[in-house]
Parts: C-alpha cells; sequence; structure tokens
C-alpha cells in the first residue's frame, strides 16, 4: 500500500502535536533563504530499485512483509517498510552489528539464565537466514504460502507467535529472531537516515523529534512552547541542504503542514 | 616467568594503566612535579578532533552500537547471580559501558559530578552508632573507607575547579544556601560555575517536590555552564543542550573530558608519553613480591614490551584495575567460602528504578538536554532520612533527568499498549513528548556473595583468565529502592494531570539492559589489610609503589554518580605520592 506523498504530508501535519510554534526557533533563527527544503531532494518513498549487500529477494519480501506488519503505514504516514528499514536491517547485517565483530564470540557455548544474556552460536545474520528460511518453509507446508504471501491477520499470528515462542524453530530460538528483528525495525524506523532507513526522517516526524541537534539554549528554558520543526539529518548537512551556526548545528525551521 | 623474549624498554618514573580520567590527571600531577610518567592506554587514542558536527549526533553509532565503548571481541567478563551457577560471558553490552581508548569512560560520560556525603564513607561506622549492628545484614560487608569527607573536601574542590563544575551549593562552611543541596557535606566554597538551566520535566518535578516540602535542586554538572578556563589554564566552551551527551563525544568540547581538561598540555608536557594500543597484561614484580619493577605490555603489531618504572599506578575502569591485580598475583585473592582475601571482594553497582510520569496535556521538548541536566531532591539519600524501622540501609537520588531523549532508547508507551502495530505507533506518536522519567538512582552495600575473580573457562584475545563478576542485589537494596520509589510516585502524584506508572527493581540483577556504568568495588580502600586491597591512600599495603586508583577503591557504592568521588580520590592520591611517598618511598601507612 503507497501512499501519496502529498497525502501523507498533509496527514502528518494534522496528526502532528498540537501547540503553539516553536516562536523561539523563528526568533532565533528567521526563516532566512535556506537552500532547497530539506525535502526536496530526498528520494520519493516509491524508488524502484533498491540494492541489499547482504540480503536475498526472499528474505527481503519476508522483511517488508513483516516490517508493514510491525510499524504499518497508517493515518499517521509511512510504516517501516516505507521507511526503508529492510536496507537498514541489510547494511546491518553486513556491517559488524551482523557478525558480531565487536562482541565476545568464543566458546564453549551454553544457553545460560536470562540474566545472562545472549548466548546464541549464531550471529544475527545467521539468524536472520535461518529462522526466514524455516518461517517460510513452514508456512508455505501449512498455509500453501510464504509469510509474505499470507493475509495480515495471518502475518500478525505468525509474529505474535514467534515473540511468544510458541512457534518453535528448529534453526534457533524464535524469541531471539524476533527480539532482534523488532529492535532492528525501532532502529532502523528512528535512527538517522544515514543507516538506510527512517527515509524522509518519517521516524522523526512521526514524534517531533528535531535530528540533528540545533543550540538550544535558548529554549531549554521555554517551558510549554513545543519545538516542532523541520528535522534534518546527518546527510542534509553534509550535502549542504541544511544551514548551520558556526559550530556547525542546524538552523532549525518551523515543522511544515500544521495547522497552528 | 612469563615474557621473558619481552623487549625491555628504558625505565620511567612512572608508568600508567589506563588513560582515562584518573591516568590523566595523574599524569599531569606527577609530570608538573617533574617526573617522567608513560600513560599505556589499551584503545585508541582519541582527541576532540574526533567528534565533529554532523556525524557526531548519530543515536545508532553511539549509543546503540556503543562505538566509544569497551570491544568485547577482546575482552569482557564472564557473569553470574550465585557462586553456585557457571558464569558465562558477557557476549554484548548491556548492564554497563567501559569505556575503551584514550579519555576512557570519561569521555562519554554524562558529567554529573557529584560529592557523597560524610556519611557514604562512614557508613557502617555511623550506621552501627544510629541503628546498631543490625541494621547490616549478617552477610553484609560494608565498611568505612579510612577516609573521611572532611579530609577529601579539598581534593572535591580541586576536581571541581578542573572539570568545571556548576551547581548551587547548598552549604559553605556550614552555613545553609537556599536553592542547594540541604544535605550535603559542608564545601570550602561554592561551585566554580553557576547550575545548568532547567528543563520544563525539571520544573514540574521541582514544583511537586517543594509543594511536598523538599528541597529540589539543580544536579552538579560537568556540562559547562559558561565559558570557563579551568585551573590547569584550559578554557572549555558552554554547553549548548545538544542532548548528545551519555555515550557521545561532545563536539563543543563542552563537557569536562580528560580531552578537554587535561590533554592538551599532557600532550606537550616534556615528561609524558601515551602509548594508545597497549594492552598491559601484567604487573612485574620482584623476586620477594613486594615491589612492582613495571608492567609487561603488548602493543599495537603484537609486540611484547616491558616498561620499568618505580612508581606504577593502575587507573583503569574497575574491572581491569581488579583484573590486573588477580593476574599478576598482587594481594590475597578473595575467597567467598572463607570471607578471607581481598582482591575482588565487595563488587557493588547501583540500584535503579523509576516512575515514568505521563503529561497528556504538555509537550517537553525533551529531546533538549545535557548530560548533568536534572533537578533533584536529596532527601531520601544515605541517612539523610530516620531508617528507624525501614529495614534498610543507605538511599539514593530522586529527580528528573534530560540527558536528551535521542528517539531509539525513548520509545515510550503506557502499560497495556500493544507491543508493535497501529497502535503501538499510535502511542510512540502521541506519549514520546508527553513523558518523562523520575529516576531513583539508589546506592548498593556489598556482601559476601558479591565479588570478583578470574574465570576458569574463559579467555582474552591474549590468552589471559576473563574477570569473572558474581553479583546480586540484597534484599537491603529491593527495600530500599521500593521506598525510593514510593516517594517518587507520590512526587507524580502532584504533577497537575500526571498519570505515573512505577518500574521497580524486580527479580535478579541481569546483565542484559542498561542500568549504569557505575560499577564498584575489587580493590577497596580501607584502614585494615584484611579487609581491603588499598590503604587510605590507594597505595597497595603489599607492593608499596603500586597504587590502584578508581571506583575499584569504593567498598560500597553511594545513591550518586561516581565520578566526582573517583575526581577527588585521584587528587588526594596525587597528593600523597607527590608530598609524602617521593620523600619516603615506602608504606605511608
Amino acid at each position: 500500500m503507497k501512499q501519496d506523498r502529498r497525502v501523507f504530508l498533509k496527514t502528518l501535519g494534522a496528526a502532528s502535536m498540537a501547540g503553539a510554534a516553536p516562536a523561539g526557533v523563528a526568533a532565533a533563527s528567521p526563516p532566512t533563504a535556506v537552500a532547497p527544503s530539506t525535502d526536496a531532494p530526498e528520494r520519493p518513498t516509491a524508488e524502484p530499485a533498491e540494492t541489499y549487500v547482504y540480503l536475498s529477494p526472499a528474505e527481503v519480501a519476508f522483511l517488508d512483509a513483516a516490517l508493514a506488519r510491525l510499524i504499518p503505514a497508517d493515518e499517521l504516514g509511512p510504516g517501516a517498510k516505507e521507511a526503508g528499514v529492510a536496507v537498514f536491517i541489510d547494511r546491518q547485517l553486513a556491517g559488524a552489528f551482523g557478525t558480531m565483530a565487536r562482541e565476545y564470540r568464543q566458546g564453549p557455548w551454553s544457553e545460560g539464565t536470562p540474566q545472562q544474556g545472549y548466548q546464541s552460536r549464531l550471529t544475527p545474520q545467521e539468524v536472520y537466514r535461518t529462522a526466514i528460511a524455516e518461517i517460510d518453509r513452514r508456512c508455505e507446508a501449512a498455509h500453501g504460502e510464504r509469510f509474505a504471501g499470507l493475509p495480515a491477520a495471518k502475518q500478525d499470528d505468525v509474529l505474535r507467535s514467534l515473540e511468544d515462542g510458541s512457534f518453535a524453530l528448529d534453526s534457533g530460538p524464535a524469541r531471539l529472531f524476533f527480539a532482534l528483528l523488532w529492535q532492528n525495525t525501532k532502529e532502523g524506523f528512528f535512527a538517522d537516515p544515514i543507516h538506510g532507513g527512517n527515509r524522509g526522517k518519517v521516524g522523526w516526524k512521526l514524534v517531533g523529534f528535531p535530528g540533528v541537534a540545533a543550540a538550544y539554549t535558548d529554549h531549554v528554558e521555554r517551558h510549554g512552547v513545543p519545538y516542532r520543526v523541520e528535522p534534518v539529518s546527518i546527510a542534509d548537512l553534509q550535502q549542504g541542504r541544511a544551514r548551520t551556526d558556526a559550530h556547525g548545528h542546524p538552523l532549525h525551521h518551523p515543522a511544515r503542514g500544521r495547522a497552528e | 616467568m612469563r615474557r621473558t623474549t619481552a623487549t625491555r624498554l628504558p625505565p620511567v618514573d612512572v608508568v600508567i594503566v589506563g588513560v582515562g580520567l584518573a591516568g590523566t590527571l595523574l599524569a599531569k600531577e606527577l609530570t608538573d612535579a617533574g617526573l617522567r610518567v608513560v600513560g599505556l592506554e589499551r584503545g585508541a587514542d582519541r582527541d576532540t578532533s574526533d567528534f565533529a558536527m554532523p556525524a557526531l549526533h548519530d543515536e545508532l553509532t553511539y549509543a546503540r552500537r556503543n562505538a566509544l565503548a569497551q570491544d568485547l571481541a577482546r575482552e569482557t567478563l564472564t557473569f553470574r547471580n550465585r557462586p553456585d551457577e557457571r558464569a558465562l560471558p558477557m557476549r554484548r553490552l548491556g548492564s554497563f559501558l567501559p569505556g575503551e581508548g584514550v579519555g576512557g569512560a570519561a569521555l562519554h560520560w554524562n558529567g554529573l559530578a557529584w560529592r557523597f556525603e560524610p556519611w557514604d564513607f562512614e557508613t557502617r561506622s555511623r550506621t552501627v552508632a544510629r541503628y546498631g549492628p543490625a541494621a547490616f545484614a549478617p552477610d553484609g560487608t560494608s565498611q568505612d573507607w579510612g577516609v573521611t569527607f572532611a579530609e577529601l573536601e579539598p581534593f572535591y574542590d580541586r576536581f571541581e575547579r578542573v572539570y568545571g563544575v556548576g551547581g548551587q551549593a547548598g552549604n559553605v562552611g556550614g552555613v545553609r544556601r537556599s536553592g542547594g543541596n540541604p544535605f550535603e557535606g559542608p564545601r570550602s566554597r561554592e561551585y566554580p560555575n553557576p547550575p545548568m538551566k532547567t528543563a520544563f520535566a525539571g520544573a514540574l518535578f521541582a514544583d511537586a517536590a517543594k509543594a511536598l516540602g523538599h528541597a529540589p535542586f539543580p544536579a552538579p554538572s560537568a556540562n559547562m555552564t559558561r565559558a570557563y578556563t579551568n585551573t590547569y589554564g584550559l578554557t572549555l566552551a558552554p554547553c549548548i543542550y545538544c542532548g548528545f551527551c551519555e555515550r557521545f563525544g561532545c563536539e563543543m568540547g563542552a563537557k569536562a573530558t580528560p580531552q578537554t581538561t587535561v590533554l592538551p598540555l599532557l600532550r606537550k608536557a616534556r615528561g609524558f608519553e601515551l602509548r594508545p594500543r597497549s594492552h598491559v597484561s601484567r604487573v612485574l614484580l620482584d623476586e620477594r613480591r613486594t615491589r612492582a619493577t613495571g608492567v609487561a605490555y603488548t602493543d599495537a603489531q603484537g609486540r611484547e614490551l616491558e616498561q620499568p618504572a618505580d612508581i606504577v599506578l593502575l587507573t583503569s575502569y574497575v574491572f581491569s584495575n581488579a583484573r590486573l591485580l588477580l593476574l599478576s598475583g598482587i594481594g590475597r585473592r578473595y575467597d567467598p567460602v572463607s570471607g578471607e582475601g581481598v582482591v575482588g571482594r565487595n563488587y557493588a553497582y547501583q540500584t535503579l528504578s523509576d516512575v515514568t510520569v505521563f503529561v497528556e496535556d504538555k509537550q517537553l521538548n525533551r529531546f533538549m538536554g545535557a548530560g548533568a541536566l536534572g533537578t533533584v531532591i536529596d532527601d531520601w539519600n544515605g541517612d539523610n532520612f530516620d531508617h528507624a524501622g525501614l529495614g534498610f540501609v543507605g538511599g539514593g537520588l530522586v529527580g528528573a533527568h534530560n540527558f536528551g531523549a535521542r528517539p531509539i532508547a525513548s520509545l515510550t508507551v503506557p502499560a497495556g499498549t500493544p507491543r508493535w502495530g497501529s497502535e503501538w505507533k499510535k502511542a510512540v506518536a502521541r506519549y514520546y513528548d508527553r513523558s518523562f522519567s523520575i529516576s531513583c538512582d539508589g546506592g548498593c552495600q556489598s556482601y559476601r556473595g558479591n565479588f570478583l575473580d578470574l574465570d576458569p573457562t574463559y579467555r582474552d584475545v591474549y590468552g589471559d583468565p576473563l574477570l569473572r563478576m558474581t553479583f546480586d542485589f540484597h534484599e537491603n537494596e529491593y527495600r530500599m529502592s521500593n521506598y525510593l520509589t514510593d516517594r517518587a510516585l507520590a512526587i507524580a502524584a502532584r504533577i497537575p494531570g500526571a498519570r505515573a506508572e512505577p518500574n521497580r527493581l524486580t527479580g535478579p540483577y541481569e546483565i542484559v539492559s542498561y542500568q549504569t556504568t557505575h560499577n564498584t568495588g575489587g580493590a577497596v580502600m580501607g584502614a585494615d589489610p584484611r579487609t581491603s586491597v588499598i590503604n587510605r591512600y590507594l597505595q597497595s599495603w603489599d607492593v608499596p609503589n603500586l597504587f590502584v586508583v578508581g571506583a575499584s577503591a569504593f567498598p560500597q557504592n553511594a545513591g550518586y554518580n561516581p565520578s566526582g568521588t573517583v575526581g577527588a580520590l585521584t587528587f588526594w592520591c596525587a597528593d600523597a605520592i607527590k608530598d609524602r611517598y617521593l620523600k619516603h618511598p615506602g608504606p605511608l601507612v
């Protein structure tokens, strides 16, 4: 389900927090002729050809379907799928996170208590690969469709049974896979877009997070005055789409699409 | 004997193991005294230029993947709750984030620069005097430090003037000051800088706390509240409240860290040499094992080296200090069965709970913040309240902190919200900026069964045994934490329109979710060599030219962030070395 971008912006605006315009913003940084609006150069959500470093097409199909259930597109705006979270997960799995490059990987291996934390022999790379293959196989055997082809309600059932561990996986603990998937989904939806997700800064717009911070010295004691601005990403600054102060902090501008 | 093939380097006066908060201050003080000092740091060199905009404001890299914390692939520790369990390695970072690299954990700290109170240094004797010996659990091993607040006060003062601490004094020379902490030990003078501004959540907390008769005040902050030139002559910039502080470097040079307060001078000092990527594996001893001759280390290229020195200073994080003593066979190892021995004894932590406050009619801008931006009360810390009949010792800070709400870590939703899906998304959108936390940062007493030793199975990349942590909370901590949480709930109830949900301390300690990087003990100080590794000057009882500096010296943990006290102990130790040890090398006690 693709949302028209303009419709999305309108719905986001309508749904965004009520409250006075961030007067302090305007006062501190008058709306100077900021070079093209911070939204303009972003990739549209319907960009056709993604590239993946680690994930296979079948894995991407699984993830896109799961992401659309975990953080769905709705009247508040795009969801995790539209935000490119599958790309985020791909980059994470291809890098240090996926291989546990900075984590302890020596044996012997033992399950341990819950208090002792992650004790799997499998890296996140391996967890995703084996779990997705097995879930798809099992869905196909039971319902004649891989996970991505199931109706949404059925997908939710599968996800819930992974979450509570009742979908017993031969390849590893289902709960571990679900926990990783949900952790990475939230990360991909709310991390800086430089990591591949949060496309269009939709996660930040959803909650009203400004992204790269400005100097807030003059705002922090303006209690009760919501500071709602167009979020600025690292790429916006690196690629010159946002103006900065002397220290390299962005000059924020009031959020668009607001009624008040 | 190990490492007979190691290359022996020219001797120096002092070798420092771990170039963080304590290591840099000691290096500065001792090079100023004319000594030649080598600083060995296991991690990479880092300077303020490594923290440039805009790439620094990246929650994923720094706050989720912990770019500035310890690389566990090289070395971790193992953990179990009880001695009858099998310890397993901490494969991922979770509960705490030891630093690695120049600056150590003081590079990514928040900057809360507390003093402990007089009671904290005399925990056992003052508690027994007031409540009797039964106040402590039978297996409690909390003890006095061997140094008092009054003795340390001038050294707190020195640390505050190097680290540019801002705050509102509550007691100067015994005279109460309004707006400050009425419970603090008497200070010799004001803070060098004014307190931080007050965030909206802090103001809501303060109003409610005042309505209940408490005395809220701004937390002491090493995020600069104005441009400040420290006592070494280095100038720090004012904090801009950007909210990327904890787990991050500071692009403004506004957070006091080794990089901003000491290192620019140290790097230029003729008597100082910094050697990053140098992993120290042993303190070397003479044949009688009463004198350290230097340290053995491996450099980045894998060369095995020996650095001879007249004085050896262990200034690493808690775990590395204790582990190096254990690996080197210095001091008697602690035996939890007999209760005898000292190295690894009295490992402690902190006891955290909080109350989530939902405010439907307010938006808090809580992404604005600073590591040490907080409004707190000290009414239920230490022995600031009557514990008679309460069934526990100690207490903690209660307050509202605005560290900066980076979104991945700040997806607060009310209880009962579906864990994912559209309803979750709506709740996140609604409450991300309409909620805040009243935190209860409690101390932690020490116990016979909480300790550090060497793991029999797991090893680091150099082949040495990992440190093994055995730790759980005890009844005292659960009771104390619940008491604080109840008080926080009572304050939350006075916030107009607020709804509160407690997050109590329940179940055993777990190493998975982040709690706090306030680990303490394992090489504790004290007046009695049977119950301490180091004397009141942080000097090894067994090897007098070895000093062990850091929170590893705390015999139990107080209800405050530890760095201010680490700083005070560091200056106290530096003066003991300069003024006393150098004149008469040998035991200072």
